[in-house]
């Protein structure tokens, strides 16, 4: 993608239109499959779907076992996981950056991630089993959120916008200091370590029944988002202009701030915290699509997607170790981020 | 349609920032609102369309109480037009103006073929179709107003609010804005503005109401309402009004203390 291009003009023609619409789905689905064929074990493209089909017809693949492992019970849940955990942050940071209308908003402005942060360390401290540390990752998110939420309903003199933001900023901290606490508290050899790798996001450990646990909450939070897509533009008008045009602004703010919290705390449930995505993506989606959200929610999708699971498949592959995905993503999405300040026109103000 | 105010309290918070005031819109009528800055328009503005609750008295739009509406409903009946739209993503000005059909379609729906031709025809109505797909915080403060002025027409409603429509618009764009405003006003729209300039009044309306601290001084034909004296009591400064035979209505000129004499051009 050159400046040019990320400028964006009308199509000259429906053919080019067409052409610009394809494009994040060929960048999707070129990036996914390379993420399932590479990997420490080689296995083709034909061999994977080769095993797809076997195991969705129930028909033997003729492939050796460790095959089989290594595309059904290995890559596809990771692959899969990062498609959904990638599009659910990217979503929901377009969601967030158009209700607080500010572009520099990541879906954690409301303490999602703190509050699964902190769910997820005490998980990891008190040494319970992994099922547990997610369901109280996800708890702990959907509740820092509500109490924020409850605290801005509460505050009835200023905006609510501004309010919500201030609320998520103090429970934020509030929550921060908890996690650091815990963090001095725990075992410095065994626990610290688990604390600090979920802290920075890894798809490394994720397995079938994690995805597919997770997979319905945020099915359920992308649903409203996709159905009230168009209405999402109303929301970056200030609220009593929106009222003003028939939005019932407060209903309206509660279904879709719950709707992205699901989809953020069911992703960060099972990846850890992963940083940068949910601000990057639908700044670049935006110079792409433009800032209406009929036309940006599905680019979001679709490159949020893509760019986890491209950055994933780094971090399996560009060293011995698993690097953590949070330092993959800020270290390649920084010098984007910068490079897209400089040269896109448009997108934002 | 009909939005009337009998002793209505209104402000932010607890503190009435205006009461008592009554005031009455009927169908087909253009009312312009003046006082000077801080008095109260935008706030009784906004209590007027139900954004924001009002303190005590009666506010029925059609005999029915605004804050019984729901805002689909209001909005289907009164269109909004504030002083400036902040603008945070820079929106097509078509998609701008089709914000205005959210109260005409349905709750998941996104504005359809006929949505589109509306909003384009608004556009057009207001001059400014050429303008459809540029970025609406790429056009000029003027071509904002008349886009924002498209949006609330695209809602269909019998009743404009306009907050100072021509505030901060340069010359030529005043004189635009009030054309399209007499245009709107002859199709039969009942419209409700504040302005700072008196000749905007003497030029538009058929009503005028003089508002001072919350409360309204006066109301009534621009020609008994808008004398100098009034004016002058209004605004704390000496003002003069005249007929002017070239533009068929009065207009109001502050008389400067200051002001250098001039002798009368003669010839």
């Amino acid at each position: 993608m050159s400046g040019g291009g990320l400028r964006r003009e009308p199509p000259a023609s429906p053919a080019a239109g067409l052409l610009r619409a394809a494009i994040p789905w060929a960048l999707l689905a070129a990036v996914t499959l390379v993420a399932l064929a590479s990997g420490k074990y080689s296995v083709s493209l034909h061999d994977i779907a080769l095993v797809i089909a076997a195991k969705l017809t129930g028909s033997a693949s003729g492939l050796p076992q460790n095959v089989e492992t290594v595309v059904w019970n290995v890559r596809l849940p990771r692959v899969a996981c990062g498609l959904f955990v990638g599009a659910s942050l990217a979503a929901a940071g377009a969601v967030y950056q158009g209700l607080f209308r500010n572009p520099l908003v990541s879906p954690d402005i409301l303490g999602v991630s703190a509050g699964s942060s902190l769910g997820a360390v005490l998980g990891i401290f008190l040494s319970l089993p992994v099922l547990a540390i997610q369901g109280l990752a996800f708890v702990g998110g959907l509740a820092s959120v509500a109490l924020v939420y409850t605290i801005g309903a509460a505050v009835r003199r200023h905006d609510p916008v501004l309010v919500l933001a201030l609320a998520g900023i103090a429970i934020g901290a509030l929550l921060g200091a908890c996690i650091s606490l815990v963090k001095v508290l725990a075992d410095p050899y065994n626990q610290l370590p688990a604390i600090t790798f979920w802290l920075l996001g890894s798809l490394a450990s994720v397995t079938q029944g994690d995805f597919l646990s997770v997979l319905p909450a945020m099915i359920v939070g992308l649903i409203p988002i996709v159905l009230l897509r168009w209405r999402l533009n109303l929301m970056t008008l200030d609220d009593q202009e929106a009222r003003a045009l028939g939005i019932e602004t407060t209903r309206m703010r509660l279904v879709l701030i719950a709707s992205a919290t699901l989809m953020t705390a069911a992703a960060v449930s099972i990846s850890g915290i992963i940083g940068w995505i949910g601000l990057l993506v639908p700044h670049v989606a935006r110079a792409f699509a433009g800032p209406n959200f009929s036309r940006l929610l599905p680019v979001t999708l679709l490159l949020g997607a893509g760019y986890l699971v491209g950055v994933d498949t780094l971090a399996r592959g560009i060293a011995q170790v698993e690097v953590p995905l949070g330092i993959l993503t800020a270290a390649i999405g920084a010098p984007f981020f910068i490079w897209l300040l400089v040269t896109a026109r448009q997108g934002w103000q | 349609m009909t939005l009337s105010a009998v002793d209505l309290s209104f402000g932010y918070g607890s503190t009435p920032l205006g009461s008592g005031l009554t005031l009455s819109i009927e169908q087909g009528e253009v009312l312009c609102l003046l006082g000077p800055n801080g008095c109260g328009k935008t706030t009784l503005f906004k209590t007027l369309l139900g954004l924001i609750p009002s303190l005590g008295g009666r506010l029925e739009l059609d005999g029915r109480p605004v804050a019984s509406f729901s805002r689909v409903e209001f909005a289907r009946r009164v269109g909004y037009v504030p002083q400036a739209s902040a603008g945070y993503f820079p929106f097509e000005v078509l998609d701008v103006v089709l914000m205005g059909r959210a109260s005409r379609i349905g709750t998941f729906a996104a504005p359809s073929r006929a949505d589109h031709a509306i909003a384009m025809g608004m556009l057009d109505t207001l001059g400014i179709a050429h303008l459809a797909a540029r970025s609406f915080s790429a056009i000029s403060g003027g071509e904002r107003q008349l886009a924002l002025v498209a949006r609330a027409l695209a809602q269909e409603p019998s009743m404009l609010v306009m907050d100072e429509p021509t505030a901060s618009l340069d010359f030529g764009n005043q004189a635009r804005v009030l054309e399209r405003i007499g245009a709107l006003a002859a199709s039969g729209l009942t419209i409700v503005l504040s302005t700072h300039d008196p000749g905007h009044a003497f030029a538009c309306a058929d009503k005028v109401a003089l508002m001072k601290n919350g409360a309204i001084v006066a109301t009534g034909a621009p020609e008994t309402v808008l004398t100098a004296e009034a004016l002058g009591a209004l605004y704390g400064v000496d003002v003069a009004v005249s007929w002017l035979e070239q533009a068929r209505h009065h207009v109001a000129v502050p008389v400067l203390r200051t002001s250098r004499a001039r002798q009368a051009p003669s010839g």
